[in-house]
């Protein structure tokens, strides 16, 4: 290593992901002009998760268009694209990393962008072929393989993933069937009014919907062929589960960096140690409100990648964006800002029946996030009134005489 | 592989960015995929966000297909909108766009 290390400096980052693409492009935006290496266990450079569930699915999607960057963006970006390999450790007395061929690849920064993985079911079957998971592109081409009108398909889950899938599914044909263990379905992630409209919208598409329906077991000869849930057994050819994920954490815990379901950082997205930053779905912040969270979303990835970048290049600045999140289940789509909690004031603005409106979320009379179903005004004043945290008036926002607009 | 087009981003200080587009993809992926700067797209393409806007000159605007609603509704949020503003998720690349010239706002937030 030269000992003009200001010059010479070198950053890798682990973890090919959106906050990883997103992360190089902010350090070349920042004026950092040394080597960076990307290092991915996948076949491909970054791309882009949420189509995975939705279009690409549908086949609406081509696969070039899902990556994040053109082919020919990190060479002239000058990132080295190391992909189909995994870091086995981080050495942090020599700042190495370590990849699965044995090599060291040195740095004087490290940033890990190393994702989650999904949560995998443990009953009887469940190593059984013909029950996928949805978090990567292989994992779409294997379940497209088989996704064909008329075959019966289990869901898993009624949470995000589960439910854009059941919509693409009643779309394509297939017989359409998910369990969920709650009773109501996004529970995690909506408020019960916004469960209870996409309840309907489902069953209008066909979807049955088993709530408070653990699965138990799957079964079948060589393959899945059926499922037993609630004491029941239903026939299914394929079946996908959605059950979350979990925090790609090991390397840094391993390492002796602080992790609690996830890496811990600091609102500089910098880790207990002084030269390894993280960022996305595989880290744990304190939020703009206080309190330590991790979130799986886009806005995360890109924007704790930005503060990385920013601190990285010796610039911090304090990272607290309003998390936001989507989903598209047929001709709707519902965006979310903000974080909700028991407890909060829920407004309501427009009527479920007309499929647009929008559920405000009010706490100590300011706004906490706002639920939008097709209402793309509501959303976004609604995160534009959480990020100024200015007290609101419920009335005037529940009156959809006065314009979205006016309100903000 | 689809055809591709060429489109010429024009950042807020004039500096302009020439790149081909592959017909049917949208001018905001163009953008984002290399190295132009000045169109953000947080969304992805989902006319979520309203920080892909471009300024089209009116001889190229009238290619264009007119505005959905969606995309009316959304550039109301964006910032410095002017009436030859548009989303660039919103506008598929043809033929008949090749050399189309965009001028980027000075930001997107």
């Amino acid at each position: 290593m030269s000992s003009f290390a200001s010059m010479s400096e070198n950053i890798v980052i682990i973890g090919a992901g959106q906050a990883a693409a997103q992360a190089v492009q902010s350090l070349r935006a920042e004026g950092f002009d040394g080597p960076i290496t990307l290092v991915g266990d996948e076949a491909y450079p970054p791309y882009q998760r949420p189509p995975l569930s939705k279009a690409y699915l549908l086949g609406t999607f081509e696969r070039p268009r899902l990556f994040l960057k053109a082919d020919s963006y990190y060479a002239e970006a000058g990132c080295d694209l190391l992909l189909n390999t995994s870091a086995t450790a981080i050495h942090r007395a020599e700042r190495s990393v370590e990849l699965a061929d044995g090599r060291r690849l040195p740095y004087d920064k490290l940033l890990l962008t190393t994702g989650a993985r999904v949560r995998r079911l443990a009953c009887p079957g469940a190593d059984l072929p013909g029950i996928h998971y949805l978090k990567t592109i292989a994992d779409v081409d294997g379940l497209q393989a088989v996704f064909q009108p008329g075959k019966r398909i289990a869901i898993v889950g009624g949470g995000y993933i589960g439910l854009e899938v059941a919509a693409v599914g009643a779309k394509r044909g297939l017989d359409v069937t998910v369990f969920e263990a709650m009773d109501r379905l996004m529970a995690r992630a909506v408020s019960p009014g916004i469960s209870a409209f996409y309840q309907a919208e489902h069953e209008k598409a066909g979807v049955k919907l088993r709530l408070r329906t653990g699965v138990e077991a799957f079964g079948g000869d060589g393959k899945v062929e059926w499922v037993k849930a609630g004491g029941e057994t239903y026939p299914a050819d394929i079946v996908l589960v959605g059950i979350g994920v979990i925090p790609c954490d090991e390397l840094a815990r391993q390492a002796g960096l602080g992790c609690e379901d996830g890496i811990v950082v600091d609102q500089n997205a910098r880790t207990g140690d002084l030269h390894i930053w993280s960022a996305g779905d595989c880290t744990r912040h304190v939020g703009r409100e206080g309190h330590a969270i991790r979130l799986e979303c886009v806005q995360n990835a890109i924007d704790q990648a930005k503060h990385a970048a920013l601190a990285m290049t010796g610039k911090p600045k304090t990272y607290s964006e309003v998390p936001w999140f989507w989903s598209d289940q047929y001709d709707l789509k519902l965006q979310i800002a903000g974080l909700a909690r028991p407890g909060d004031t829920l407004v309501q603005r427009g009527d479920p029946a007309a499929r647009k409106f929008a559920v405000f979320h009010l706490r100590d009379g300011k706004m906490a996030a706002v639920e939008a179903v097709n209402a793309a005004p509501e959303y976004l004043i609604g995160k534009k009134l959480i990020a100024e945290g200015k007290p609101v008036d419920a009335a005037k926002l529940a009156d959809t005489s006065i314009p979205m607009k006016t309100l903000g | 592989m689809a055809q591709k087009y060429r489109v010429t981003y024009i950042e807020a200080d004039g500096k302009p960015h020439t790149i081909e587009v592959a017909e049917g993809w949208s001018l905001m992926e163009g953008a984002v995929k290399h190295l132009v700067p000045g169109i953000d797209a947080d969304c992805g393409g989902a006319c979520a966000c309203a920080t892909c806007q471009v300024y089209v000159a009116p001889d190229w605007a009238d290619k264009l297909p007119p505005k959905s609603d969606m995309e009316e509704t959304m550039l109301d949020f964006a910032p410095d909108v002017k009436p030859t503003s548009r989303l660039s998720c919103q506008i598929r690349m043809t033929a008949e766009l090749d050399g189309i010239v965009l001028h980027l706002p000075k930001s997107q937030h």
